[in-house]
């Protein structure tokens, strides 16, 4: 099949967005390759040699903590990520299948929640968590991740695209209870929408810094932003420990993209699309 | 339809908003009166801090005090930290025991989030100088917090390039200034030093050298004077290098500022006596090559220093342990175990001067150029003009950084940044409540 000449300018705005996308992490990569003495020595763009003695260090820094933090942030990020996708899919399918008095009005405080950022109401939530006692615990940082305004949007949407009245009108006439609806036909309808925001849930929250900074004092409790935050803001009387940071960072990010590459195979959409057509 | 969603969610927001200003300027949880007896069976304390190896270190005090067991938890440092441990004493939540920066104690005390431990620290007073412990007590008759580490400001300089382009140690800023042109006129690429917008503490400490006062109490009332003689006059003389070219404006800790350190086309920092673990971790190329001196004086003849940085231990308002608090905390500051174990641990530059004589060899990266380290340190130390910090300092230095980046931008005045910084911590003050001499 032949080029059209008009593709070029297209093609070279995506390279542009990719490099844009891809140069930082680049960076991460190469500068974790340097030792302290070749971090701010070695050109930018030049790999150095202390890779591995990098990691080692990370790995031995107080008894392994890293490792801890690392846990600790997939527990958070999993865990939340995992709720948040069932609760925004029920409710998004609720919405977007039933008909009930005040269903716009909720829709429409929903739609008011995504506009609130939640930084905003990081310290409000910990001043809650703190009168139930329940500041500093692992509950703290998930359970105000669970309801997430926009991904209950995003499940609304997906699941009046995706789950057609016809099927569940049929199933109804079948018989099946409204549970049995949702179970059997709605949410493996929704499962690529579902993985959609599964995945932006637990970027989220494995990104997320203020809440847990806030939520949380023990340092055996913390996720990994803030457990390298610790070591970026260590005090100026002691060498910082740059070369540490940086391969945490590179380090911290190996989930995430792993992540994305298993479940790239999940999100095929519209191969339910034909259930109802043809 | 659209216009209508879109106002209920503006309303949804502001609701929102109000609801959280209103929980949060609610008043905190009042300070139960701390049981001062001491408890029966052993009593956990948990501490904030952001030392490095302070868990080791409270192991050692836990295996000798099985009654009094210490639990660190190794928190960020800096502004944020200040932050947190406000938030966390509001909603009831605060360690017993925290490590508080000098210039953030003023705004715990401000919280009632700390507690005044005068009676249990009577005894251990003379163990620090005049200016540190002027720094816990802010003038007053309260102890708001046991002296951890100091940070008396020098000269750092790089000894070989020093004699490569000809200059002398400066004793005063204006042979600092005439240092500073000889050094750009050989080599444009080359600095003496340079003139950070982003770090107020370092503009802090220059300033107390010169003799400011920023912050006074006199009775109830506070008073501010951020833009006295002293204060402008430091800012006049920096601005006027910057406006000449010959001093370099690089904020600090940036990666272009340790590359130039690194690189010797920067040949000094007037910084404080941590500066060996920057200078060895940015710098590591400058090994054996940088020497310290006292800071260039204003009047030839002077000796004056002032403080840039260090911190203290503080035992929260609420902490239900206060005898046990502040026991740990007396043995971690001035005892020689405690002390010892602050230095070799913890890097850090004991406030104590039993612990700063007991200083011997000196950090690794000065080992050839400065043998004499700590000796040098003590007796600059020993110059280091006392300073009261105010309630909202946080305020003042983000004003700081403000009004500098603005001025370097536009190319103004530096004395009207300081204007700045002065009417916006008043303007802060008056809002929060605080009483204000004219």
């Amino acid at each position: 099949m032949n080029r059209r000449p008009v593709g070029a300018l297209p093609t070279g705005l995506l390279v542009l967005g990719a490099l844009y996308c891809l140069l930082p992490v680049s960076w991460v990569l190469i500068s974790a390759s340097k030792s302290p003495g070749e971090l701010f020595t070695l050109g930018t763009l030049t790999p150095g040699t202390g890779l591995l003695e990098n990691v080692r260090e990370l790995d031995a820094y107080r008894d392994g903590v890293f490792w801890r933090w690392m846990l600790n942030s997939v527990v958070y990020a999993g865990g939340g990520a995992l709720l948040s996708t069932l609760v925004s899919a029920v409710s998004g399918f609720a919405l977007a299948k039933y008909r009930f008095p005040g269903r716009n009005l909720i829709f429409n405080v929903l739609i008011g929640g995504i506009l609130v950022p939640s930084v905003v109401l990081a310290v409000p939530q910990y001043l809650l968590f703190s009168k139930l006692g329940m500041a500093d615990t692992y509950w703290a940082v998930l359970l105000p991740q669970i309801l997430h305004p926009y991904s209950i949007y995003l499940a609304r949407v997906y699941a009046s695209a995706a789950v057609p009245d016809s099927l569940l009108e049929a199933g109804r006439i079948d018989g099946a209870s409204e549970g049995r609806l949702l179970w059997r036909v709605g949410l493996p309808l929704m499962v690529p929408g579902m993985v959609t925001i599964f995945l932006f849930q637990f970027v989220a929250i494995w990104n997320n810094f203020l809440l847990p900074f806030i939520m949380l004092g023990d340092d055996g409790k913390f996720p990994l932003t803030v457990g390298l935050y610790t070591l970026l803001a260590a005090g100026a009387n002691q060498p910082s420990l740059y070369n540490l940071i940086i391969t945490g960072a590179l380090l911290s990010i190996i989930p995430l993209i792993a992540l994305f590459l298993t479940m790239q195979r999940y999100w095929r959409t519209d191969l339910s699309g034909g259930a109802v057509k043809g | 339809m659209r216009t209508h969603r879109l106002a209920l969610a503006a309303a949804f927001a502001t609701l929102l908003a109000a609801g959280c200003g209103g929980t949060a300027e609610s008043p905190a949880a009042a300070p139960s009166a701390p049981a001062s007896s001491a408890p029966a069976g052993p009593v956990t304390l948990t501490y904030w801090t952001w030392a490095p190896n302070m868990d080791k270190i409270a192991a050692v005090w836990n295996q000798a005090n099985p009654d009094i067991q210490v639990t660190v938890s190794k928190q960020a440092g800096g502004d944020d930290a200040a932050a947190k441990f406000l938030t966390a004493a509001k909603a009831g939540n605060a360690p017993d025991l925290v490590q508080a920066e000098y210039q953030h104690l003023p705004s715990f005390i401000a919280a009632d989030a700390v507690a005044d431990i005068a009676a249990e620290t009577a005894a251990v007073k003379p163990e620090f100088s005049e200016g540190l412990w002027g720094l816990v007590t802010l003038g007053t008759e309260s102890v708001y917090a046991i002296p951890q580490d100091s940070g008396p400001m020098m000269l750092y300089y790089r000894k070989d390039l020093f004699e490569k382009y000809g200059i002398s140690v400066p004793k005063t800023w204006e042979e600092y200034a005439e240092a500073a042109r000889t050094v750009h006129k050989a080599d444009p690429k080359v600095y003496l030093g340079s003139f950070s917008s982003k770090d107020p503490g370092w503009f802090a400490g220059l300033a107390q050298q010169a003799g400011a006062q920023w912050w006074s109490i006199s009775g109830d009332a506070w008073k501010v004077g951020i833009n006295d003689a002293a204060t402008t006059k430091v800012a006049d003389f920096w601005g006027g290098l910057v406006q000449e070219g010959v001093i370099d404006d690089q904020p600090y800790f940036t990666p272009e500022w340790n590359k130039a350190l690194n690189d010797g086309t920067q040949l000094s920092w007037p910084s404080a006596v941590w500066g060996p673990g920057v200078l060895e971790s940015n710098a590591p190329k400058g090994k054996g090559k940088w020497a310290v001196a006292p800071l260039p004086q204003w009047n030839a003849g002077e000796n004056f220093s002032g403080f840039w940085g260090g911190s203290s231990t503080a035992v929260s308002a609420t902490s239900k342990n206060r005898a046990a608090a502040v026991k740990f905390a007396t043995w971690l500051n001035t005892d020689p175990q405690g002390i010892d174990l602050l230095v070799k641990e913890a890097f850090v530059y004991p406030a104590s001067g039993k612990g700063q004589a007991a200083l011997g060899e000196p950090p690794a990266y000065f080992a050839e150029s400065q043998p004499d380290f700590w000796q040098q340190a003590a007796t600059i130390g020993s110059s280091a003009r006392g300073f009261t910090f105010g309630p909202n300092v946080g305020v003042t230095y983000n004003a700081y950084k403000d009004a500098f980046d603005k001025a370097l931008q536009d190319k103004s005045p530096f004395s009207a940044s300081v204007g700045t910084m002065q009417d916006t911590t008043v303007a802060d003050m008056q809002k929060s409540g605080f009483t204000l001499a004219q």
